[in-house]
């Protein structure tokens, strides 16, 4: 019985996977994270995400002041915020918000204010995509581990 | 029968005399202009009433003027003299119709005479009766009363005379002759009585229709119903000539004679408020020649305080000029005082309203803000429950043995919890201030102690090298009372506050005692001292407060007194010695928190105090933190009934005040006791006699500094090192002496105490202090929460090998001899080098090797590979592809550090992200080649990166090095993986590049290429 709703489970995965992967949320980085956690490193993808999403936060919330606290936007400081933002959006393999990061980084080269906000718009919304589609997808491993019995689903850091 | 006839006709006549011009009995006939009534019996009644003194008052000349030269009055009089007329011509028509009538039957009368005469000639009677009816104007007055109609119609009737005698005889004749005669004579006496009728008519016409007496009898009449209507009213009227001297005055109840009144002005007549507006008044309507109403109030003498309403209309002339004005005044006085008390009332009534409106809607926003408050009180009670639940699990936790990754995922955790119950801990303390529910205790402690262990504790957890020094005066008194779990929470606030925003330079505190401050106080510590001159004063009334407060003054008064006054407190064995302390011992502390840090712009200085404010977003970003810190301090110090303030010199520094009142606590027995009391006091310091109590400088120099996750990264570590290196000399003698976490045991050396002091920044930092661990305990954590910059902990992991010269010392196995062996270091170059390798090591690395010996021996055969990146991401994602490729890397931040790594450990592989913070990939590569080249960190020196070994001295080890020194392969990692990016780098030395993001493919393909293992 157990194994059966483990079974399901995965196939839910699966399926949410192959989505996220279908619609270019995700990229083949994701599944090289993937590939990194073993038995050492139980819960590679879940700290690497949180970490992630901690950075990027970050960075989002620095770049939004950037672009609205200042009379004239550093486009230059900018530029070094999206930079690390993409290192690591490429880096987890988060296709759509590099994407819409080198969009960004390509307004702000050329200081379209307007076009900055826009993107970051979109760069905020595909970040909240991303997150809740993690967060399901971590989610169902968890249950998947849990019905499965493994006991090492250590999960303490979550995704808020 | 002619007899008869005519006197019935002479009595009809009689009745007809010209009524009088002012009819008696004017009956119910309305709708005259008047509308007089004279009922038969009020007209006695109104002689009754009619008042004796006649009130009015008549300039009877003026009168005449007036009617001669005013339009009105010669209107007025025109149509009385009109109405005259046309009676009169009425009277003499209608005389003239009767003198006609009168004539004609004079004439009829001839006629028949001759008639007769004939008729006696012919002797044939025709005598013809007169039957003509005479009718009269029957039209009426419009005014006046109508003439009464001529009621009777004349008739005159034709009588044969029977004559008894034979026709034509002569006595038939005869007889006949005598009749006519009769007849005749009869005739002219009626005739005659005619004349004298119309004579006598005439002259009573003449006699009855003088106008003068009629116009007199109309305007008595008229006078004497206007008396009897306005008699009571309190009306004044009257006419006032151009020069406004009165002509003509009606007041019911005068108060001065006529020749008072005539011929004055009211400025002449009487004095006081309102006289001389109501005579402007007057005289603008005259001028402006429209009548207007006005309301004057009078304060006169005369009558006393009264309103009139005026009404004033000018008089014209016939020519169109104005000749003077009718005045109508009437009382209103009650009237105002009634309507004036109703204004004031509405008046009233409306403040209330809105008084009541305003205060419902503060209930209601009290009530609003109560219930935030205290639900956010209660959410964050919920938070912390669960959450003190999580973090003492893991600090359980942390206590089992875990491999280092768990460990380090633990630290993560646990940081975080004691961020967030830090930050619940202050919204809570915020909140219970607000809403009243904080409750001060009152307890015993030694402000002393206090200060000391604030600053030992901020010492502890120093990340950087400060130096905290706190001067306690000596008239600060040795006990106090108050709420010294409060004035902590501030201290440590304050001193945290000021050491996060200094980087260098001191933190201090300054206490001493300062006079009660008066009202004007908190005027004088204004908040915008921030120039350099106030700074300096300030400084300087700092330092002078000690003298300027001489130990024999205030305190050591109020300090003397007590004994007295607690002997006789014992001896009246007063309960009450709280309200006693209050009395007689109350003592105003001062203290001074400053520092020599970034300072404070004098614009952020107005909202410091506000909750969650911060002085930029730059800062906020760059410190961290909520902002709430200084609000809370702020409501303590004024919930204790002191004030704080500060004062700021950007770049140079800023001094937080706060100004408290505390009881002085009575000396009751002066014995062993009194330790017992200050329960808050640590422990150990309870039995510390009153000497050491009474020390009142202390001084953390940063010489005890062990972190590696200060400020000032690699830099602070390298001076530690030399600190610690030349620590034969430069010990510092003076230095107090830290007291470390009570796990300190006997004969750590320095560099164990430097790690142990490392340990009590993690314990120390939070809230819930941890249990001290041993020494493996002691790696590296990712917490940048706890860091609060932006600075990364440089990694420089597992650079225990690689490099032949440092293995050539090959480390125990045992990490506990390290440190031994660190302190009792040679001055060698080259030892000193693998040394400073060894200590940047050490603390982060030794608990892996501890627990991963297989992975120590694992890792002295592979190859050294060292990451430099500075995204956590990728840092995390390429150690874990390395891990799985079987190797490990050590791990630093940007190119300063790995300048630095390189310089301490030798590397097979070094892979270098090309955009980082501080120094660049392509600037460290160069720096590295540079010092391949020429053997010395000139180059690094000179491009500001510090805490290298100097040349001096060491010229022939590092030719030594660099003989075994291969051109060490740097592959730029590289998100720019455009051409002319790629060419930088190979321009600057670097070797090949990988793009970002890197994968498995492209990690193993370059570590083939270069690690020819």
């Amino acid at each position: 019985m157990l194994g059966l709703g483990a079974t399901q489970l995965e196939d839910d995965m699966h399926r949410l996977l192959s989505s996220l992967f279908h619609q270019g949320v995700l990229d083949d980085h994701f599944s090289q994270l993937q590939r990194l956690q073993d038995h050492d490193s139980p819960n590679f993808v879940v700290e690497v995400v949180s970490i992630y999403f901690r950075e990027s936060e970050k960075l989002l919330t620095t770049l939004r002041a950037l672009l609205l606290e200042r009379e004239c936007t550093d486009y230059k400081k900018m530029g070094t915020h999206l930079n690390r933002l993409m290192g690591s959006s490429s880096s987890i393999g988060a296709n759509r918000v590099r994407n819409v990061c080198v969009a960004l980084r390509t307004f702000s080269e050329r200081s379209n204010r307007a076009g900055c906000i826009n993107s970051l718009e979109q760069l905020e919304y595909e970040q909240c995509l991303l997150k809740s589609k993690l967060h399901e997808l971590f989610q169902l491993e968890q249950q998947r581990l849990m019905a499965s019995g493994l006991g090492y689903g250590y999960h303490s850091i979550m995704l808020d | 029968m002619v007899c008869e006839m005519g006197g019935d006709y002479l009595s009809d006549m009689e009745v007809e005399v010209l009524p009088s011009m002012w009819p008696v009995d004017l009956g119910n006939e309305l709708g005259k202009q008047f509308n007089i009534e004279i009922p038969g019996a009020s007209q006695e009644l109104l002689e009754e009433v009619a008042i004796v003194e006649d009130p009015s008052v008549v300039d009877f000349k003026r009168l005449l003027e007036l009617t001669n030269y005013s339009e009105r009055g010669s209107s007025q009089l025109a149509y009385l003299v009109k109405q005259w007329e046309f009676k009169q011509n009425n009277a003499v028509r209608l005389l003239k119709e009767e003198l006609d009538i009168l004539s004609k039957q004079r004439q009829e009368v001839e006629l028949k005479k001759l008639e007769i005469l004939e008729a006696h000639r012919f002797e044939e009677d025709k005598y013809v009766g007169d039957k003509r009816p005479v009718s009269i104007l029957d039209e009426g007055y419009d005014i006046w009363e109508t003439i009464p109609r001529r009621r009777n119609e004349i008739v005159v009737q034709n009588s044969n005379f029977e004559i008894d005698s034979e026709y034509d005889s002569v006595k038939y004749w005869k007889q006949r002759a005598k009749e006519l005669e009769k007849l005749l004579e009869e005739s002219t006496r009626r005739e005659q009585r005619l004349q004298d009728k119309l004579q006598e008519n005439i002259e009573n016409l003449a006699r009855q229709s003088s106008p003068v007496e009629e116009l007199s009898q109309i305007l008595k009449r008229a006078d004497n119903f206007l008396h009897f209507v306005l008699q009571n009213a309190p009306v004044v009227i009257g006419h006032q000539d151009k020069d406004l001297r009165y002509r003509f005055i009606y007041n019911p109840h005068p108060t001065l004679q006529e020749e008072e009144i005539i011929g004055r002005t009211d400025v002449e007549i009487f004095t006081g408020a309102g006289v001389k507006e109501s005579q402007d008044f007057k005289k603008e309507v005259l001028e402006r020649g429209l009548p207007a109403k006005r309301e004057i109030t009078f304060e006169t003498e005369l009558f006393g305080s009264k309103t009139f309403l005026i009404y004033v209309e000018p008089v014209f002339s016939k020519a169109g000029d104005t000749i003077g004005v009718n005045y109508m005044g009437m009382d209103i006085t009650d009237q105002v005082i009634k309507r004036e008390k109703m204004a004031k009332l509405r008046e009233e009534i409306a403040v209330q309203k809105a008084k009541e409106t305003e205060l419902n809607k503060t209930i209601h926003i009290t009530e609003e803000t109560m219930r935030a408050k205290q639900m956010l009180a209660t959410m964050s009670h919920e938070i912390r429950s669960p959450l003190s639940g999580v973090v003492s699990m893991a600090e359980i936790l942390a206590n089992s043995k875990l491999d280092p990754e768990q460990r380090q995922l633990l630290d993560v955790m646990l940081s975080s919890g004691d961020l967030v119950l830090q930050l619940i801990n202050d919204i809570l303390d915020l909140s219970k201030v607000e809403s009243g529910v904080m409750k001060l205790e009152a307890a015993k402690f030694r402000p002393r102690e206090v200060v000391k262990h604030v600053l030992q504790t901020a010492a502890a957890s120093l990340q950087k090298e400060l130096t905290l020094e706190g001067h306690i005066t000596d008239d600060v008194p040795l006990e106090v009372i108050g709420d010294v779990l409060r004035i902590r929470q501030i201290l440590t606030n304050l001193i945290s506050n000021a050491v996060k925003f200094t980087h260098e330079g001191k933190v201090g505190v300054n206490l001493y005692v300062i006079p009660e401050p008066d009202c004007g106080h908190s005027g004088r510590c204004t908040q915008t001292v921030s120039d350099a001159q106030s700074s300096d004063s300030r400084k300087a009334r700092v330092e002078d407060s000690i003298p300027a407060y001489p130990s024999n003054s205030y305190v050591e008064g109020g300090v003397s007194d007590e004994q007295p006054g607690s002997a006789r407190i014992k001896a009246s064995a007063s309960l009450d010695d709280d309200k006693e302390d209050s009395l007689e011992t109350k003592v105003w502390l001062r203290c001074d928190v400053y520092d020599t840090g970034i300072g404070i712009p004098e614009k952020a200085l107005p909202s410091l105090f506000k909750k969650y404010m911060q002085v930029s977003a730059d800062h906020a970003r760059k410190y961290g933190g909520t902002g709430l810190g200084l609000a809370i301090c702020k409501q303590l110090v004024e919930l204790m009934g002191g004030h704080l303030t500060v004062s700021s010199q950007e770049h140079h520094g800023s001094t937080f005040t706060f100004e408290l009142p505390c009881r002085v606590p009575l000396k009751r027995v002066h014995s062993d006791d009194t330790d017992e009391e200050i329960s808050d006091m640590l422990d150990h310091d309870a039995t510390m006699d009153d000497d050491e109590a009474k020390v009142g400088h202390f001084c953390f120099k940063p010489r005890t500094l062990g972190t590696l996750f200060s400020s000032g990264g690699p830099i602070a570590r390298a001076k530690l090192l030399n600190n610690t290196i030349n620590m034969q000399r430069s010990l510092p003698k003076e230095t107090y002496s830290l007291p470390m976490s009570i796990h300190t045991t006997n004969d750590s050396a320095q560099v164990k105490n430097s790690c142990s002091a490392t340990d009590t920044i993690d314990s120390s930092g939070s809230k819930f202090p941890r249990e001290p661990m041993d020494i493996d305990n002691n790696e590296s954590i990712i917490e940048e929460e706890r860091k609060k910059n932006d600075q990364v902990c440089p990694q420089v992991n597992g650079c225990r090998s690689g490099s032949a010269e440092l293995d050539a010392l090959s480390y125990p196995s045992d990490n506990c001899s390290q440190p031994r062996q660190m302190s009792c270091s040679d001055p060698d170059n080259g030892n000193e080098k693998k040394q400073s390798c060894e200590t940047s090591c050490k603390s982060q690395e030794h608990a892996n090797r501890s627990l991963d010996s297989s992975g120590l021996s694992k890792a002295q055969s592979q190859a050294k590979i060292l990451l430099v990146e500075d995204n956590k991401i990728n840092i995390m994602v390429t150690q874990s592809m390395m891990k799985q490729l079987g190797h490990k890397i050590d791990i630093v931040n940007n190119g300063v550090e790995a300048v630095r790594a390189v310089q301490s450990c030798r590397y097979d592989l070094i892979l270098m992200d090309v955009c980082m913070p501080i120094m660049d990939g392509l600037q460290a590569t160069q720096l590295i080649r540079s010092f391949e080249e020429t053997g010395n960190w000139d180059a690094a020196r000179e491009a500001g990166v510090e805490g290298l070994p100097s040349c001096s001295g060491s010229q022939s080890s590092s030719q030594e090095a660099l003989e075994s020194w291969n051109r060490i392969p740097i592959i730029a990692m590289t998100a720019n993986a455009l051409a002319e990016s790629v060419a930088e780098c190979l321009a600057n030395g670097m070797d090949s590049f990988v793009a970002k993001p890197v994968t498995f493919q492209k990690l193993k393909h370059c570590l083939q290429n270069y690690l020819s293992v």
